[in-house]
This record gives structure tokens, C-alpha cells and sequence, in this order.
């Protein structure tokens, strides 16, 4: 059981570097929002499985901390992304921009 | 019928932060009480005789099904990152969806944002506005088959 | 010895978010940075739980958690604030 348990916690482990990783590596805001976003979600739910395997008594509020990680990460980067578009220069790699249509294209000012 | 679900939801979050002890039954249900007075009004889900069948498809189907997508997506940014040449190709897309309610589109979005290579931005009425790394097709009809066209079809069944 | 590991594994990881965040050529990079500082930081906190047999170190990440969300939606609303008339 302990083992199983530490398998978890070094997958979890891993995938919060890849997080760091993807943060650092990524080119542009949104593939950084993307990259961190997953990996330290599942980073984080790896996490809290592996010490919820360890210390079963606890199992409600792991429970509780995974749902709302799981709800809440995924609703605050999309929030970020939509601030990023709004308020810098949009990446110069993009293959189309249909976000166009809703916020008006290029010049706001 | 939607009061007495709110106060349910409530009092178990209640209890599960605070433990079972016989106090703590008794403010938390006074609590819940005071904010299911407060919120019941803005929640909009329906019960029905079909909830049990809902959620068991929501837990048997649509949960194991996320947290496949999500390790997909992690094996998919895990590549992009540890590749010495970052492979991108990346671009805002619409797609429409038939879901109704709130609630349902927060869970689609939600989905989406955490399946592989997608972020979703915006929802402005029946558009959902995405970001993906690696743009497949033109028109909405295209991306949503490769988008989002699996939860979809579960969260329907869930939410109708 | 697994606990080291582990500890190296979430360390590394809270090094670089901390990297992207004093570098981040714009304020959402910072922002991005420090949301993905935030969850690791939720994670470290529950592995501390574990390591010391201590439930309290639960409470503590629950707060944190909602904390962590509530700073995200705030950073970006005032992001978005300049949206308009920059």
C-alpha cells in the first residue's frame, strides 16, 4: 500500500516539474496558461490520491480539496487567458483568430 | 423540491469540513439553513425521477472519461514541453454548443480547458471561444469534432 | 529517501514558476506564474500533512486553495481593466 502510494506522490511530483517546465519553456501566454494548467492539475489530483491512499481517515477532505481544485484551476486560467487577450499583443504565430469577431480586432484604442 | 437539495449540498460540505461531531451537526444545519434561503433562488438544476440514472452516467461515464482526456493531455504537454523544437501551431477557434444551462456550460468548458492541447477562453451565448496549440480545421463544425464533440455527447445525457 | 525525491521533484518545479515570474516579460506571465506557484504550493502543503501525520496541514490547504482562486479572478479582473484605455 505504501508503495502504491508513492507512486502516486512521484507522478504527482513530476508533473508539477513539468508544470514549472511548461511555464518556463512555453513561448507565448497561452500555451503557458495551457501547459501549467493541466500538468499541476493532474498534478495536483496525483498528489492528493497518493496521501489519500497513505492516510485513508482523510479521504473527505482530500476529496473536497480535489473537487475544488479541479473546478476552480480550469475556470481561473480561462479568466487569465481572457485578460491576457484583452489587455497585451497578441502572439505573432497565430493560424487564425476567430476571438476576433467578439472583442474587435486590432486597433481598441 | 430545489431548496431541500440545496440545503442537502450545503449541509455535507458543512459536515465534511467540519467533521462529525454533534455541535457541529447542529450549527451546520443552522448555517445551511440561512444560506439555502440565500442562494436556492439562483441554482437552476432539475430533479427528476431520471437524477439517479444522471448521475450515474456523470460518475461511471463522463468522470473515468475526464480523467483519461486529463492524462492524455498531460502525456500530450509533457512531449511538447521536453521536445528541444517546441512543435506549435496555434490559434483562437469557435465552436457552438447545445448544451443549455450554466452549469452545463461551465463543465463543458471546464472539460475542454483540461483535455488535450485546448484552452477555452470565452462563452458568449451558444459560443464557446477556444485556444488551441494545434489547429485541425476552419469552420466550427470541424473543430468541434475534434474538440469537444465526446463531452458533448455525455454531458447531454447528464444535463438535459 | 522517497521523500526526498519528491521534495526535489516539487521544488524543482516551484523554482521554475518562480523563475517565470521574476522574468516574465509581461504582467500576465507574472500572473500565469504565480497560479501555477499557487496549486504547487496546495500540493506541498498536503505532502507536509502527510509527511508530519498532521491533519491540520489540510485545513490550511483548503483556505490556501480558495485564497489562491480568489487572487487569480482578482489579478485578471484588474489585467482586464486596462482593457479600453491603454
Amino acid at each position: 500500500m505504501e508503495i502504491i502510494s508513492y507512486i502516486f506522490l512521484i507522478i504527482g511530483g513530476l508533473f508539477y516539474l513539468l508544470g514549472g517546465l511548461g511555464i518556463l519553456r512555453m513561448p507565448d501566454v497561452f500555451n503557458r496558461i495551457q501547459a501549467g494548467t493541466k500538468a499541476t492539475t493532474l498534478g495536483a489530483f496525483s498528489v492528493l490520491i497518493g496521501v489519500m491512499i497513505a492516510h485513508p481517515e482523510w479521504w473527505l477532505k482530500l476529496l473536497l480539496i480535489i473537487i475544488f481544485i479541479v473546478l476552480a484551476n480550469p475556470i481561473g486560467s480561462s479568466v487569465l487567458a481572457k485578460a491576457a487577450y484583452l489587455s497585451f499583443d497578441k502572439p505573432k504565430n497565430l493560424v487564425i483568430d476567430q476571438l476576433q469577431d467578439i472583442f474587435g480586432g486590432e486597433d481598441n484604442d | 423540491m430545489k431548496y431541500v437539495a440545496t440545503f442537502l449540498v450545503l449541509f455535507v460540505i458543512y459536515i465534511l469540513l467540519a467533521g462529525f461531531v454533534i455541535d457541529e451537526l447542529i450549527l451546520g444545519a443552522l448555517i445551511a439553513m440561512i444560506l439555502t434561503l440565500i442562494i436556492a433562488r439562483y441554482v437552476d438544476y432539475k430533479i427528476d425521477v431520471k437524477l439517479p440514472y444522471r448521475l450515474a452516467v456523470f460518475g461511471f461515464v463522463y468522470i473515468p472519461v475526464f480523467i483519461w482526456q486529463l492524462i492524455l493531455s498531460n502525456i500530450d504537454v509533457a512531449k511538447r514541453v521536453l521536445s528541444i523544437q517546441i512543435p506549435l501551431n496555434p490559434g483562437f477557434v469557435k465552436i457552438k454548443t447545445e448544451l443549455k444551462g450554466d452549469f452545463a456550460k461551465l463543465i463543458l468548458a471546464n472539460s475542454i480547458t483540461l483535455t488535450p492541447g485546448t484552452l477555452s477562453v470565452d462563452i458568449k451565448g451558444d459560443t464557446l471561444y477556444i485556444h488551441t496549440v494545434d489547429v485541425k480545421g476552419n469552420t466550427a463544425e470541424e473543430n468541434k469534432k475534434h474538440i469537444s464533440a465526446t463531452f458533448e455527447k455525455i454531458l447531454g445525457v447528464v444535463f438535459k | 529517501m522517497i521523500t526526498s525525491i519528491v521534495f526535489a521533484l516539487v521544488g524543482l518545479g516551484v523554482l521554475f514558476s518562480v523563475v517565470r515570474l521574476l522574468k516574465g516579460p509581461s504582467a500576465a506571465d507574472r500572473v500565469v506564474a504565480l497560479d501555477t506557484f499557487n496549486i504547487i504550493i496546495i500540493g506541498t502543503i498536503v505532502l507536509l500533512a502527510h509527511f508530519y501525520n498532521n491533519n491540520l496541514y489540510l485545513d490550511i490547504a483548503i483556505v490556501y486553495a480558495i485564497l489562491a482562486f480568489l487572487e487569480t479572478i482578482v489579478f485578471a479582473r484588474y489585467l482586464e481593466g486596462h482593457y479600453g484605455n491603454h
